[in-house]
């Protein structure tokens, strides 16, 4: 079961079905069984019955997730892999010590490969669709695996599998979900 | 949170709308008139039918006209919803966008240099479910527009129920058009919704059809009690 965590400004906003909706989508489509929660209301049976977490997006102006990074201290303490996807790397960031600055990219973006990921597409460059007005610096030996012109694009863990994508994969790149959706099955 | 709609009155906004009204408050529906029939944002067809529309649902209206020229259009649409900001102090606009890159980057950019919340309630969501649903929760929508094969001139004011849905499906696998139209290969006009309290009558059209491609062009429409 993979748990997709809905990080909008309120639980059952007009957000969920935008940033939550087609991430289950692509999963269902996987073969992957899922539930979802919001991110002020994560429970421990949530968590027991997780084999993978996915922190979905939000709209672009909605940055509250953002002032309740305590709500995500949970993701210190599991070792199932989780995918941040745009705020979902945000909020998997800044609770591991990486910081946010102001950075906006909407639209496709070419984003550029650095270093190779299992979950990024196999190849050296891809268009990537953008919605955010923050960018991460990652925490302390956290590995940047792609970029963009304007800011870190993809992330992972040193040790654990935790990842992060700064684009939205749900868009055009369903590609990066359905390999997170093997990883959480190996 | 009050919300201004984009409104062009095709299924997708008002469905969208739908959406909206469920979450929070729609304050008014922001329509935007092209007179280019290529306009790359804003479907065209019976775009004059929105105000009726917009009485059907007991909904206040903003109205701008545009020439339709590329990217210069956004001008306009910039200029409907700061409208709708100054008479009924929206903080955010609600899209029917589904699949359109083209169009979701756009609006998310004039509402971000707005300052604006962007809502897209039906980005991405799966076409079979969206389409029933639509049939199922009381929407009429009737075909307006085709532009692709293999649409014919039948299918100009037919409505879209589970008949026509059934033939939409096997287009899709026959000709590869997306189910809900999202590739330009066809218009909806909305006559009636939950939200609407009368419903729209088509009481004299015109068809105009060549080659796969053509228009139901409405020319008189009036409000029917329910």
């Amino acid at each position: 079961m993979i748990l997709l965590v809905d990080l909008s400004w309120k639980p059952g906003s007009l957000s969920r079905d935008e940033f939550v909706g087609p991430v289950a989508r692509i999963v269902s489509g996987a073969g992957q069984e899922w539930c979802e929660a919001h991110f002020s209301g994560i429970s421990g049976v949530d968590l027991r019955d997780a084999n993978g977490i996915i922190l979905c997006g939000t709209a672009l102006k909605d940055n509250h997730f953002a002032e309740k990074v305590q709500a995500f201290s949970w993701l210190c303490d599991i070792h199932v892999p989780v995918l941040g996807i745009c705020a979902g790397m945000q909020a998997l960031c800044l609770v591991h010590g990486g910081t946010l600055r102001p950075a906006c990219e909407i639209g496709m973006t070419t984003v550029r490969v650095t270093h190779p990921d299992p979950l990024l597409p196999d190849q050296p460059a891809f268009e990537a669709y953008e919605l955010h007005a923050f960018a991460c610096d990652p925490p302390p030996g956290w590995k940047v695996t792609a970029v963009s012109d304007r800011c870190v694009q993809a992330v992972r863990h040193p040790d654990r599998p935790f990842y992060g994508v700064m684009f939205h994969p749900e868009v055009r790149n369903d590609i990066v979900v359905e390999q997170f959706c093997a990883l959480c099955r190996e | 949170m009050k919300l201004g709609v984009l409104c062009s009155g095709g299924k997708d906004s008002w469905f969208a709308c739908h959406l909206a009204m469920q979450k929070e408050v729609v304050a008014c529906l922001i329509s935007v008139r092209s007179r280019n029939e290529e306009s790359y944002m804003f479907h065209t067809p019976n775009t004059h039918l929105v105000p009726l529309q917009a009485e059907a649902a007991g909904l206040p209206l903003i109205t701008v006209e545009t020439e339709g020229i590329e990217e210069a259009e956004l001008g306009d649409l910039s200029r409907a919803i700061t409208l709708a900001v100054k008479q009924y102090g929206i903080e955010g606009v609600v899209t029917g966008a589904l699949l359109s890159v083209y169009q979701a980057t756009r609006v998310q950019r004039i509402c971000r240099d707005l300052d604006l919340w962007c809502f897209n309630p039906l980005w991405y969501t799966d076409p079979e479910i969206y389409m029933k649903e639509l049939i199922t929760s009381g929407f009429r929508a009737v075909i307006t527009g085709v532009f692709a094969a293999p649409f014919s001139a039948d299918w100009l004011g037919r409505e879209i129920d589970r008949e026509a849905l059934s033939s939409l499906q096997q287009y899709v696998q026959s000709h590869r058009i997306t189910l809900t139209g999202e590739g330009g290969e066809y218009e909806t006009l909305v006559l009636d919704a939950p939200v609407f309290t009368k419903r729209i009558v088509i009481q004299e059209s015109e068809k105009e059809h060549a080659n796969f491609r053509g228009f139901l062009r409405v020319r008189r429409a009036v409000l029917e009690e329910k």
